[in-house]
């Protein structure tokens, strides 16, 4: 699992990587439309307002979707315009490997400002 | 990397112009791609005036009066001359399309011809195919079976066969895949929508019983999966072809079988 996020095993499961691609961007119609109300919140409304917003468990179920499901779908997706453009092998698995945990990184410090908020 | 500029010996140069002969009232201009390998200079496009009362209606007639009665050194594929066999694929205008069902007067102005596109020329019009060709024999495109040959012939029903109309029309002309820009960028690897077409057909074909086999080649994320949906190929087939759909349905039995 790990060696296939960091894209150690990439290609074997092409479909898959193919299927999930379609799967998350249809998770995140109704996800970004939900952040489009935080966002609208975080610049409008007041700061207790929106932390008030936040903390209902709904909302902040759904903060955390939408933050699994965008970084997923923007690492695969990246690892998809790296394998078109750089045809180099060893540099094209570094620049997987580097979005992948990029990623990774941004969605745990993400998580971590949620959780925070509790 | 991909390449977003020309190489240095690619660079196209100025070439000669042929006059029409004086007195010629019904002038068509046509600018014509033109390398030699042998002389080692770079490639260089021509321009000729052609009457065109004089030469026939469609595309490939303007070329070939051209080699008759203006320049014999212009090299170019054609064989059928009605839209058949896919040798005189070429890209005319902007678009790859098949010379001889291409009307002169479909171009109300000046003609500009040249090869199909990241292929590597052999000379003139003349795209070297082989890595095009080595694709499509990978695919075995062939009928496969497990099951004892019956003592007739391998029959199919009606709504069988109909399921092939689209597919085996192919030319196999590669018009399509040479306007794929994914193609472009990784035809090392991607087969390209010409050869999925045809990869396809195999898979659509009631009697083939190489099916896993075929979906197992193809569960690749070059070989099949490069294809973004980009629909050049299906814009340019000049068979009214739809590679796309049949790439499509290939991803769609590829899940069906993950599910």
């Amino acid at each position: 699992m790990i060696s296939r996020i960091l894209g150690f095993d990439n290609g074997k499961s092409a479909t898959l990587h193919w299927l999930m691609q379609r799967i998350s961007a249809i998770i995140l119609i109704p996800l970004s439309f939900r952040f489009m109300v935080f966002l609208n919140l975080s610049m409008n409304a007041p700061y207790q307002e929106t932390l008030d917003w936040l903390k209902l468990p709904v909302n902040m179920l759904t903060m955390i979707a939408w933050l699994l499901a965008v970084f997923y779908h923007a690492a695969i997706g990246l690892q998809v315009v790296v394998e078109d453009y750089v045809a180099n092998q060893q540099l094209q698995a570094k620049l997987v490997k580097g979005i992948n945990l990029g990623f990774i990184a941004l969605t745990i410090i993400g998580l971590a400002f949620l959780i925070r908020i509790l | 990397m991909a390449e977003f500029t020309l190489p240095k010996n690619s660079v196209l140069t100025k070439g000669k112009t042929f006059k029409a002969p004086e007195g010629t009232v019904n002038i068509r201009r046509v600018e014509v791609y033109r390398w030699d390998p042998d002389t080692g200079e770079n490639p260089r496009i021509d321009i000729y005036e052609l009457d065109a009362d004089l030469c026939g209606t469609k595309v490939l007639d303007a070329i070939i009066y051209i080699k008759s009665e203006i320049d014999s050194s212009l090299t170019f594929r054609r064989s059928c001359r009605e839209g058949v066999c896919g040798s005189c694929a070429m890209n005319v205008n902007g678009k790859n399309s098949l010379a001889c069902t291409k009307a002169i007067s479909d171009y109300p102005d000046t003609i500009k011809i040249y090869p199909l596109p990241h292929l590597d020329v052999v000379k003139d019009l003349v795209p070297d195919m082989s890595h095009f060709y080595a694709q499509y024999a990978e695919i075995k495109p062939w009928l496969t079976t497990k099951t004892a040959p019956p003592a007739t012939e391998r029959l199919q029903k009606k709504e069988d066969r109909d399921k092939l109309d689209g597919l085996y029309d192919c030319v196999l002309c590669a018009c399509c895949s040479t306007s794929c820009p994914s193609y472009w960028w990784n035809s090392d690897k991607y087969l390209g929508p010409a050869v999925l077409l045809q990869a396809y057909r195999w898979l659509a074909d009631s009697r083939d019983e190489a099916t896993d086999e075929r979906l197992n080649q193809l569960d690749d994320a070059f070989k099949l999966y490069r294809c973004h949906t980009i629909m050049n190929c299906t814009d340019t087939c000049p068979k009214g072809l739809n590679p796309a759909k049949a790439i499509a349905e290939t991803k769609k039995l590829l899940v069906k079988r993950k599910a």
